[in-house]
């Protein structure tokens, strides 16, 4: 489902509204969610046919893992990621289990700090925008006419543009810091975001319940962000699980390009780093660029695992 | 019928100029907005002499209003006048063409081993469905999805240049050789072949997953039942009747991925030493040569435009539904 996703959803299809509320017709009464006791027994359903599938589970555990080493950073890493504490160059061993690079810093506690500025930017960036995504695409999909027709004209125009190059440009021109990256990889990512809940409040609107709340006279506002949002919620969580993967690897490849934080020790930048000793330490790139592929595959095995949970109308064949 | 398809590509192409258009208020806006003096971000950290200063500051008409300061840039890119670097003493759009054939050779590469082997995979894998061939295709595209494409580069330069030694690891071109006819192209093609691997995993994947179930779809369908009931041969009815449908969506996604093709060149071609427009970026990054970086953008930026506009003409032609809409 990974890849057919975003094509799927993201087209303009009607099923997309339909999808949560499929075998389970309660979550279209009006305010969402109803009772805790409902909430509860949704959360067990939820998480029954969640833990059905191994690889969702094991995205789920190496998602909490690397969250718990950003959390217990300062304790876990055995030194400052950017103090010399040793010779150049120690290949790994019992003393420093991931070795040390060309300064002599310990490439170890660089991992694990690299961790936090890879789920803090993606987290960030990713919660940035979806907000963007879903206030356009909720207005957009909401109001129609003119307002659609221009709020969609304008997420095109950011859709084509080439995110990594302006991210890299933006970044060089304002300089570094890692606020204004969060903010530049938001900025790039919200399209996707907007047309999926677009399409499914372009569905949503038709439905009665909708109309009966038009009918008793609800603000406007209300009925977008009380009544619709909830039902569209489901798309929105996987989008936005993917976009965390997807801003984690933007990030990499800005610190990669020297770009990142000057401050911070991030696993783009050790990579970046790397370059120049290949051939005298495979493990300087070695260790950082497991820790990106992991993270950005433990969410992605997320996203799929609670598209196959929430979404079971479009789960993959 | 032909004049529906000359309506549908007139009625593109004038979709594509507003959003030209917005590319160059976005470069424009850039250049504006970014911190400390617009001349610094067009002639970059690198001593310009004070004349050319002058005339820049002229030229941008920073004393008028924006309008008319957007509407000289305008001019300037149709012109084909994206600045000079100074860093380099040379129009910034002839250094980046210059660099443009190692990147077309490096992307066009990936691309098709993309298109070639992911098309493969996708059409094995939902013919033995939840087979091993399907399982390890389902696996190998999720890594291939989840590796950042510079890392891969460089732990498969450390496999099989460092450690192994087989292939070269930097460059594309032997330094100290003068070779010439065949030589020449098969020493070019030994540099290209690890980073091309590098940047097609990702293509490889998304291309593998989406053939598989769109095949699977178009397998499913009526008219695959009537073409085996004519008594067709199987090979005919998936290819000539399966395949065809089913790549539609394939089309697409591998258009719409042109400018994640050229930003993952731009971090292979960093790793590699790959003398193209990537590594012409990280080398303008390094040095502030901030003309060569916004003239980057815009190349790219069309280059995307013009790619998605082709994309979707070609998926007129491949599909005569589009053009009744």
């Amino acid at each position: 489902m990974l890849f057919s996703t975003r094509a799927s959803v993201t087209s303009d299809t009607p099923q997309g509204g339909q999808l949560a509320g499929a075998e389970d017709p309660g979550i279209h009464e009006k305010g969402g969610w109803g009772t805790d006791r409902a909430v509860g027994r949704r959360l067990r359903v939820f998480w029954r046919r969640f833990s059905r599938s191994r690889s969702a589970v094991l995205g789920l555990g190496v998602v909490f893992f690397f969250t718990l080493v950003t959390l217990v950073a300062t304790w876990v890493a055995p030194h400052d990621p950017t103090a010399l504490i040793a010779q150049p160059f120690i290949s790994p061993g019992p003393r420093y289990p991931l070795g040390t690079d060309n300064l002599g810093r310990d490439v170890l506690s660089g991992v694990v700090y690299g961790a936090r500025v890879s789920l803090a930017v993606g987290f960030l960036a990713a919660a940035t925008s979806t907000l963007i995504g879903v206030i356009v695409g909720a207005i957009s999909g909401y109001l129609g006419g003119v307002t659609d027709a221009l709020l969609m004209r304008l997420t095109e125009l950011f859709q084509v543009l080439p995110r990594f190059f302006l991210a890299l440009l933006v970044v060089a021109l304002a300089g570094p810091g890692i606020g204004k990256i969060v903010f530049v990889i938001a900025i790039l990512s919200w399209p996707p975001m907007a047309r999926l809940v677009r399409a499914e409040f372009l569905s949503l609107r038709e439905r009665e319940f909708v109309e009966a709340a038009r009918a008793l006279g609800v603000a406007t506002p209300t009925i977008i962000f009380r009544d619709i949002l909830p039902n569209a919620l489901p798309s929105v969580i996987v989008a936005g699980s993917l976009d965390i993967a997807q801003a984690i690897l933007l990030e990499a490849g800005l610190s990669f390009f020297g770009l990142g934080d000057p401050n911070l020790t991030s696993w783009g930048g050790m990579l970046n780093n790397a370059l120049a000793f290949l051939r005298t330490a495979w493990w300087m790139p070695t260790f950082p660029g497991l820790g990106i592929f992991l993270t950005v595959l433990g969410f992605n095995l997320l996203g799929d695992g609670l598209n196959d949970a929430l979404n079971p109308r479009l789960r993959s064949r | 019928m032909e004049a529906r398809l000359g309506r549908y590509i007139l009625y593109r192409l004038a979709q594509v100029i507003p959003l030209v258009f917005g590319v160059i208020v976005v470069t424009f806006l850039i250049i504006h907005l970014a911190p400390g003096d617009p001349v610094l971000a067009l002639v970059g950290n690198f001593p310009a002499p004070e004349e050319y200063v002058t005339r820049l500051r002229q030229d941008l008409g920073l004393d008028k209003s924006l309008p008319v300061q957007l509407l000289h840039y305008l001019r300037k890119v149709a012109q084909g006048d994206l600045g000079y670097s100074f860093a380099q003493r040379r129009p910034v759009l002839n250094i980046i063409f210059e660099r443009m054939g190692a990147t077309l050779l490096l992307a066009g590469t990936a691309w098709l081993l993309a298109a070639v082997l992911g098309v493969a995979m996708g059409i094995l894998s939902s013919l033995r469905q939840y087979s091993l061939v399907d399982h390890a295709t389902t696996v190998a595209a999720l890594i291939g999805f989840s590796v950042p494409v510079f890392w891969l580069g460089q732990l498969l330069m450390l496999i099989f240049s460092v450690g192994l030694g087989w292939l070269p690891p930097q460059g594309m071109q032997s330094i100290r050789e003068e070779y010439t006819g065949l030589r020449y192209y098969l020493d070019i093609g030994a540099h290209l072949i690890l980073p091309a691997l590098a940047l097609s995993t990702r293509f490889l994947a998304i291309n593998a997953r989406l053939t598989r179930s769109s095949m699977l779809d178009a397998l499913g369908r009526e008219f695959i039942t009537t073409a085996r009931a004519k008594g067709l041969p199987e090979l005919r009815v998936i290819l000539h009747h399966g395949l065809r449908n089913a790549l539609l969506p394939v089309v697409t996604v591998m258009g719409l991925n042109v400018g994640f093709l050229f930003a993952g060149s731009a971090l292979v071609e960093t790793v590699f030493g790959w003398p193209g427009v990537g590594r012409l970026l990280f080398d303008s990054i390094s040095t502030r040569d901030y003309p060569i970086l916004l003239g980057i953008f815009v190349v790219v930026a069309l280059a995307v435009i013009i790619a998605n506009l082709l994309t979707d003409l070609a998926y007129a032609v491949l599909d005569p539904r589009i053009r009744y809409k």
